[in-house]
């Protein structure tokens, strides 16, 4: 696969790409003071009780995940709207609930073989984060599951059970696309945001 | 009062919970090949572990316990898809998809 097939030339570094935008050495320092601090309070949820030692504990374990277990910085261009985020969660909760009971129904109903079918959706927005997440939440709801990622060209391989014909595929694309963005107005930035109204380019490398 | 409403809603949560991860086990043992089990290994399953996981809270409805219970949510949501994916990418990658129960594959022709 190489980078830029089919893809005009700035799609690198458009606002849907600043992969690898520079974070200074202050945006660093406060990424892993706030990842210290979900370390801490993990740390004290599985001790159960806060107590001045288990604090000091939690401390030194997390700084030592962090000096031991760096990770690759997330770049996290946009903002939290309280708003949009409890829609994402609701949304999530009601076909969590409803796509569980379908592939159960699924499961037990006897004589049944599904159909399966794997699809490639090319997302609008193509950062790490937006990508990561709308895939755990298209993984998380049932009926379909992540197959494979295109991490530069932003494409999202899914696998979808109990497909019927033409239109449950257009449907789940549909769905994926709906995901998306929804998480692009939970926790994208306004470009971002504007980025979802231009219509999803086929980016596939054609054979 | 609050109690005993707490506890018969403990009691539907575990009863449902319990049902969906029996339908992912049938699911697991029902379906024709590996990508169909991972949908019924992971999904009804995740659904069933969080209603378990309520209805416990709802019982035992103590504040340590119930942070540990959010935690084991919270690891069960972060860390299903990520084996899932996994699963899946090996088992179509060595080859271990039946195409005769795939409807289209874009991902071949990458």
């Amino acid at each position: 696969m190489t980078p830029g097939a089919g893809v005009g030339p700035a799609a690198g570094d458009g606002p849907g790409g600043p992969r690898r935008v520079a974070v200074g050495r202050g945006g660093r320092r406060r990424d892993q003071a706030v990842a210290l601090g979900w370390l801490v309070l993990i740390w004290l949820l599985l001790w159960g009780d806060v107590s001045w030692g288990n604090l000091l504990g939690g401390l030194v374990v997390g700084v030592a995940v962090l000096l031991f277990f760096p990770l690759p910085p997330v770049t996290f261009g946009g903002r939290l709207r309280p708003g949009a985020l409890l829609v994402l969660a609701a949304t999530f909760a009601a076909e969590l609930i409803s796509a569980s009971v379908r592939v159960a129904a699924v499961a037990v109903r006897p004589g049944y073989r599904p159909r399966g079918a794997i699809i490639a959706v090319p997302l609008r927005v193509r950062t790490d984060l937006n990508l990561a997440l709308t895939a755990e939440v298209i993984s998380l709801v049932p009926g379909t599951l992540i197959l494979d990622v295109d991490r530069d060209q932003g494409v999202l391989y899914v696998h979808v059970l109990d497909v019927r014909g033409p239109g449950d595929l257009a449907a789940s694309r549909d769905r994926v696309l709906t995901v998306e963005r929804r998480v692009v107005r939970a926790i994208g930035s306004a470009a971002e945001v504007r980025q979802l109204h231009t219509p999803p380019a086929d980016r596939r490398k054609k054979s | 009062m609050t109690g005993l409403v707490a506890d018969w809603l403990g009691a539907a949560c575990l009863t449902a919970g319990a049902l969906l991860s029996l339908a992912a086990g049938i699911g697991v043992l029902r379906f024709p090949d590996v990508l169909d089990r991972m949908h019924a290994a992971t999904k009804p399953q995740v659904l069933g572990v969080l209603l378990l996981l309520a209805g416990v809270a709802l019982r035992l409805r103590t504040a340590s316990d119930v942070g540990m219970l959010v935690l084991v949510a919270v690891f069960q949501l972060a860390t299903a898809p990520v084996a899932a994916q996994m699963v899946g990418r090996a088992a179509y990658r060595s080859g271990r998809v039946d195409r005769a129960l795939l409807d289209t594959d874009e991902l071949a022709d990458r």
